[in-house]
């Protein structure tokens, strides 16, 4: 059985949910234009997917394999709703930012690969280790991407003005296009380059080869 | 061991697992509803007095709110009712048909499609002499309806502030409507002119301060201008004649007479 360590830290850079096995993306363009959004979804997404790897283990042996599927979405709904009410009762202002996108925890589909992947075959502890790690690596992802998102956007780290605006008397012109989702797609994929030409392992083989760009042959005239 | 892909099993298994979640989530729900609800009252509470600026006076949120009185208005009569604001919801009224006036596409400025036929609004008294009037006021900007509070000093005609506690729009864009530097510049502007013309709006880019409009003028949210409009746009519907107008003029008679 693989190490604990290796189970916890290989998803944060070595198997990353995001950058190498590409999911999760929805959430990481809607919630990342401010830092301290970006955290408690995090600590909502880790919290969940690390509690539905222990329930769904737990029972991995006595859930029938035709309903698997559906007895995982009720674990993890079940889960998220249960995230959302505590959010709603104790960080109310958070909460309404967040909006939808803690109830889609549901449909993210990190929670539900690993407990398709690793839960329903591994025991509670290990499955526990592993939805921590996939978590931490989701949210390495969505730190990163958050904090430049707002640092870019609007000049401020967690509301904090770092870069003073032109508009308030400061010299930083902001950059709205990072504040809009599409600029997720950008930062993402420039740490999917960045990480990919340090752990050159993970580069996909090319799915075809591009021939060699061969001189046309001149067609005899019809003379 | 049983066949655990047995129908048997499925069955319990299935069955059992969701009378257990469904119990976790019951007892969760309810033991925070309590909290829920005071939070959801509280953020209220927070915009109304901070709209209308009250904290500064009073000190507290919670103290500024208890002075203030809340009051249901028939919009269509512009007059106070005596009708207890305790089970007050608008999403209630908003669905009753005979509570609600469907309005017309030429009517509806502000694309709220239906107006209430009575509003919760809030009045603040200071010695007896009405001091600030916080009404609701919502209305559709980019991505969907912006509910917020609207003070009006006791002139009537000078807004104290505009705070919006609920809205969809894109955020550092849009949603600079809670920045604290835009919302500073509604205070003092004015809404009517001396015809009782609603001129108060949002302008695209910046106003222009030598001009004899500026007073019923702010600052466009740049990058942002159909959310800019959507606030032009509900403020003209809610304090039009549709609006709280009639209301408003009751009120300065009162103030005069009184």
């Amino acid at each position: 059985m693989a190490k604990t360590s290796e189970v916890l830290l290989s998803p944060i850079f070595k198997d990353n949910p995001i950058a190498l096995q590409v999911l999760g993306i929805c959430s990481a363009l809607a919630v990342t234009s401010k830092l301290y959004p970006t955290l408690i979804m995090c600590i909502a997404l880790t919290a969940t997917i690390t509690l539905s790897n222990f329930f769904i283990s737990l029972i991995r042996n006595i859930v029938p394999s035709n309903i698997r599927i559906i007895v995982q979405m009720t674990i993890i709904s079940s889960l998220v709703i249960i995230v959302d009410q505590l959010l709603k009762a104790y960080d109310y202002e958070t909460s309404k930012t967040l909006s939808v996108f803690v109830g889609l925890i549901i449909t993210n589909c990190i929670v539900m690969g690993r407990a398709e992947a690793y839960a329903m075959q591994n025991g509670p502890y290990m499955s526990m280790v592993d939805g921590f790690g996939n978590g931490l690596g989701y949210s390495v992802i969505l730190i990163i991407v958050g904090s430049i998102r707002e640092l870019i956007g609007s000049g401020q780290l967690l509301g904090v003005q770092i870069l003073p605006l032109v508009s308030e008397g400061g010299w930083y012109v902001s950059n709205n296009f990072f504040l809009l989702p599409p600029s997720s797609f950008l930062i993402i994929g420039l740490f999917i380059w960045f990480l990919r030409s340090w752990k050159t392992e993970q580069v996909e083989p090319a799915e075809f080869k591009m021939s060699k760009n061969a001189p046309k042959e001149v067609k005899a005239d019809h003379a | 061991m049983q066949n655990k892909d047995s129908i048997k099993n499925t069955l319990f298994i299935g069955i059992g697992l969701c009378l257990i979640c469904a119990a976790v989530i019951s007892v969760i729900a309810v033991g925070l509803k309590e909290l829920q609800k005071s939070n959801a009252i509280l953020d209220q509470q927070k915009k109304i007095v901070a709209a209308a600026d009250l904290k500064g006076f009073y000190g507290t949120t919670e103290s500024a709110f208890d002075s203030i009185e809340e009051k249901i208005i028939d919009i269509e009569e512009g007059l106070i009712t005596d009708i207890s604001t305790e089970k007050y919801d608008l999403s209630k009224e908003l669905k009753d048909p005979s509570r609600y006036v469907a309005l017309s596409s030429i009517e509806d400025i502000a694309t709220i499609k239906k107006r209430e036929n009575f509003s919760k609004v809030f009045l603040e008294y200071r010695e007896d002499q009405l001091n600030t009037v916080i009404l609701p006021v919502r209305g559709y900007g980019l991505w969907g309806i912006l509910y917020g509070y609207l003070a009006i000093s006791s002139d009537l005609n000078t807004i104290i502030g505009l705070e919006f506690y609920q809205h969809k729009e894109t955020p550092g864009l849009g949603a600079e409507v809670d920045n604290p530097k835009w919302k500073a510049l509604w205070r003092g502007k004015k809404i009517y002119d001396e015809n009782g013309e609603i001129l108060i709006k949002v302008v695209k880019g910046k106003v222009d301060n030598n001009s004899d409009m500026s007073t019923y003028e702010v600052d466009g949210l740049s990058g942002a201008t159909l959310t800019s409009n959507g606030v032009s746009n509900l403020l003209a519907y809610w304090l039009g004649d549709s609006g709280f107008k009639k209301f408003l003029n009751n009120l300065k008679q009162e103030n005069i007479n009184g």
